[in-house]
């Protein structure tokens, strides 16, 4: 028997296509965009301007306080502006343009594959290192990983959970990472155990990736302290609470933190990405973005340096299909459709996904029947049909205590409701509301 | 059998009596005064419950009157200047008459000048919709065409027109309670000054782009030009971050900068057609009336009404 989290949950089609596609190295592009925030909390300030010349690798933006993040060219050439450019948000937010000329990276970056596996920074300096490489959650949230690795006093955390779980349909980024740098990986895991001074990090795989399982279960036997688990195959098993309670069976408490059970949750690719930060000294300015789709010559998995617009990606794979009718960033379930091809890569994005016209189109909408599909579904145990209610006649007392800040936004009520009642736009709007409440209160 | 009946009457009426006394008592003793003021004012108040004064409802309006000890913060969009003379009058204090306001809607994006570059199939509310993206077009800040505004009008002021997928206030039956401007999460609708015969001139755009982006998105956006700053001879107009705003409290409405606007995004409502010779009020502007002639003036009124 499997583990997995015991309530709720869903299990879309996995259509997972690019699965056997090797992660190519996408040419440079002609220009990129970097987005000055691309991670939850205070905006990055711009440090270049107009005419700069900077390397693969410099630092173009820097954080602006604990929780935030410093921002590295991708690429070498000169600074064409600092302006405002449609991004993933689907906003115009401030970007740096550049100009691509040559390749030429910052001489402190260790550009050599082989696989350095002694760790000889302290934990201090590895949180400092992370921090100055500008590593977010590279599992969609940007949260920036400094912040969840530097433990409040009193707190113990004894347990690193590896989320490789990549519960998104379609998806595959993280799984061929698994496969392909594996080694690199697990030392990843290695510097994030030493930097939170634990001795056990689990790494949750779900089951449809046999593959992947089966080779780090071969590899992990040399780095003591990580286990692999395989789980059931379930969504939304990568939200950290699910993982959690899959894998160590500890629930965190409504409005806490993993860290008030005991543990941190990171994923697999953002291990990868302090592998190079602290091994070989290489700010995340590149990752693996996968692009697939029902009708796309050829779903593959790209490194990709960030900032790159999403048209690359696309006639990387075989052009544009005709027959698309919406392009998402991220995952069927919890991604975001964008409105222009010219958006730029982010740290976030974990893939692009082009959806056909009769696949893409929302149910139409009917009146809730109240078959409670949507309350015995949601992960997080709350009643959707009610705080989808509540949020649009704007009772925001009975939101809050309904629970709606619990809601990890997951989808899997809106993707179950037979009435095709657009419930997760409505909560997701009367929890902006309610934590806008919330935040006035503690002022 | 009777004196059954004789005996519950009489113990009934005694159990009756007792308790009136004690309730007598006990309501002396607990009396909560309550200035009969209230009652007056909430009399005259036009029990539309609107929430436009910024208070629960037209008894809380009028508790908070009786309480004030100057009424120049308070203001019944409603009732307007009578009901506040009246609601003066009972408190016997003074009031000062405020100017009406009418909604206006600061987007002229209707399909012919802002062209649809995606759809979208999300929920019909605008506040979702401005939560996931900047909208169907290429303009982030105008109308997003979903109708938050006309669901929380409570008096029938607001409807959709199905051509241009814009708002369009009855100036009629709005009664500047402010619904639809907290409604609108591009903050496109403003109270505006309800002048003479409803005559209004304002700049119908929200757009901070620059000139040349604002233009790509929408062929009646402020570009920022900065002529109507030049033009205007009371300083009614300042421009800030490539969008001017006309100050209703400074306008004379003479008219010279609706001729002046390069993108005629400004906007003359129920104003009389221009004439080639036609005496305006306005001393100063009969230089620009000659060139009217040229401009379709008719054609953007159409747009908004």
């Amino acid at each position: 028997m499997l583990k997995t989290f015991p309530k709720g949950g869903v299990h879309p089609a996995e259509s997972k296509y690019s699965a056997n596609s090797v992660i190519e190295i996408l040419p440079l592009p002609k220009t990129v965009s970097i987005p000055i925030s691309q991670h939850i909390g205070a905006p990055s300030k711009a440090i270049v301007a107009k005419g700069d010349k900077v390397r693969v690798g410099d630092k173009i933006a820097e954080s602006t306080g604990f929780v935030s993040t410093n921002i590295h060219s991708s690429v070498s050439g000169t600074v064409v502006k600092v302006d405002d450019v449609l991004d993933s948000t689907g906003y115009k937010r401030p970007c740096v343009i550049i100009d691509v000329e040559g390749d030429e990276w910052n001489e402190n970056i260790d550009r050599s594959t082989d696989l350095k596996k002694e760790i000889s920074l302290t934990d201090k300096e590895i949180i400092n290192k992370i921090n100055e490489s500008g590593i977010v959650g590279l599992g969609g949230a940007t949260f920036p990983s400094h912040v969840k690795l530097s433990v409040p006093d009193g707190k113990k955390i004894d347990v690193l959970i590896i989320n490789g779980v990549e519960c998104e349909p379609y998806l595959t980024s993280d799984h061929r990472l698994m496969l392909e740098k594996a080694e690199e990986m697990l030392v990843g895991i290695q510097i994030l155990m030493k930097a939170l001074s634990v001795n056990l990090a689990l790494i949750g795989i779900e089951n449809n990736k046999p593959d992947a399982i089966a080779h780090l279960q071969d590899l992990v036997k040399s780095y003591p302290g990580i286990e692999v688990h395989a789980l059931k195959v379930q969504y939304p098993q990568g939200g950290e609470k699910q993982l959690i309670k899959a894998l160590i069976n500890r629930e965190v408490p409504s409005g806490g933190l993993p860290l008030n059970v005991g543990a941190v949750v990171h994923n697999v690719g953002t291990a990868f990405a302090v592998y190079e930060a602290v091994q070989k000294n290489k700010p995340l300015f590149e990752r693996v973005v996968t692009l697939t789709g029902i009708s796309v010559k050829k779903p593959s998995n790209f490194m990709v340096r960030i900032g790159t617009p999403v048209i690359d990606l696309v006639e990387a794979a075989g052009g544009l299909p005709e027959d698309t009718g919406k392009i998402i960033n991220g995952g069927p379930m919890m991604g975001k459709s964008i409105n222009s091809l010219e958006v730029p890569v982010v740290k976030g994005t974990s893939g692009i996904l082009i959806m056909p016209v009769e696949k893409s189109a929302r149910k139409k909408e009917s009146g809730c029947i109240r078959c409670a599909k949507c309350v015995s579904v949601c992960p997080q145990g709350l009643e959707p049909y009610l705080l989808n209610r509540l949020a649009q006649l704007e009772k925001n007392d009975k939101l809050e205590t309904g629970g709606v800040m619990d809601c990890i936004e997951c989808g899997s009520c809106a993707y179950t409701c037979p009435a095709g009642l657009p419930l997760l736009d409505y909560i997701r709007l009367g929890k902006s509301r309610v934590s806008k409440i919330i935040r006035t209160r503690k002022q | 059998m009777s004196a059954t009946i004789l005996f519950t009457i009489i113990s009934l009426s005694a159990i009756g009596a007792t308790a009136a006394i004690i309730l007598y008592f006990v309501a002396q003793k607990f009396k909560v005064y309550e200035d009969p003021r209230i009652d007056q004012v909430e009399e005259i108040l036009p029990a539309a419950n609107c929430g436009g004064c910024g208070y629960p409802g037209c008894r809380g309006f009028a508790e908070a009157l009786v309480k004030a000890d100057d009424l120049s913060p308070f203001f019944c969009p409603v009732g307007g200047n009578e009901t506040m003379a009246k609601a003066a009058d009972i408190l016997g204090k003074a009031v000062e008459a405020k100017d009406p306001l009418v909604a206006v809607i600061r987007c002229s994006g209707s399909p012919i000048h802002r062209t649809r570059v995606n759809k979208y199939d999300g929920a019909s509310s605008c506040a979702i919709s401005s939560s996931l993206y900047s909208g169907e077009t290429g303009c982030q800040y105008g109308c997003l065409g979903l109708g938050d505004c006309v669901d929380v009008c409570d008096f029938d002021a607001i409807y959709m027109d199905e051509e241009t997928g814009l708002p369009v206030v009855i100036d009629d039956k709005c009664t500047a309670c402010g619904a639809c401007v907290k409604a609108c999460p591009n903050i496109i609708i403003e109270l505006r000054k309800k002048n003479k015969k409803d005559r209004k001139i304002f700049v119908s755009c929200v757009n901070k782009d620059k000139g040349g982006v604002a233009k790509k998105a929408c062929a009646v956006a402020c570009i920022g030009c900065g002529k109507c700053v030049k033009v205007c001879p009371y300083d009614a107009i300042t421009l800030e971050n490539f969008l001017a705003y006309i100050d209703p409290n400074k306008c004379k409405l003479c008219r010279k900068c609706v001729i002046e606007c390069p993108t005629s995004a400004i906007l003359e409502i129920n104003f009389p057609e221009r004439k080639a010779k036609e005496e305006t009020a306005d001393e100063d502007s009969k230089t620009q009336v000659k060139e009217t002639n040229a401009r379709p003036a008719g054609e953007k009124e159409n747009d908004i009404k």
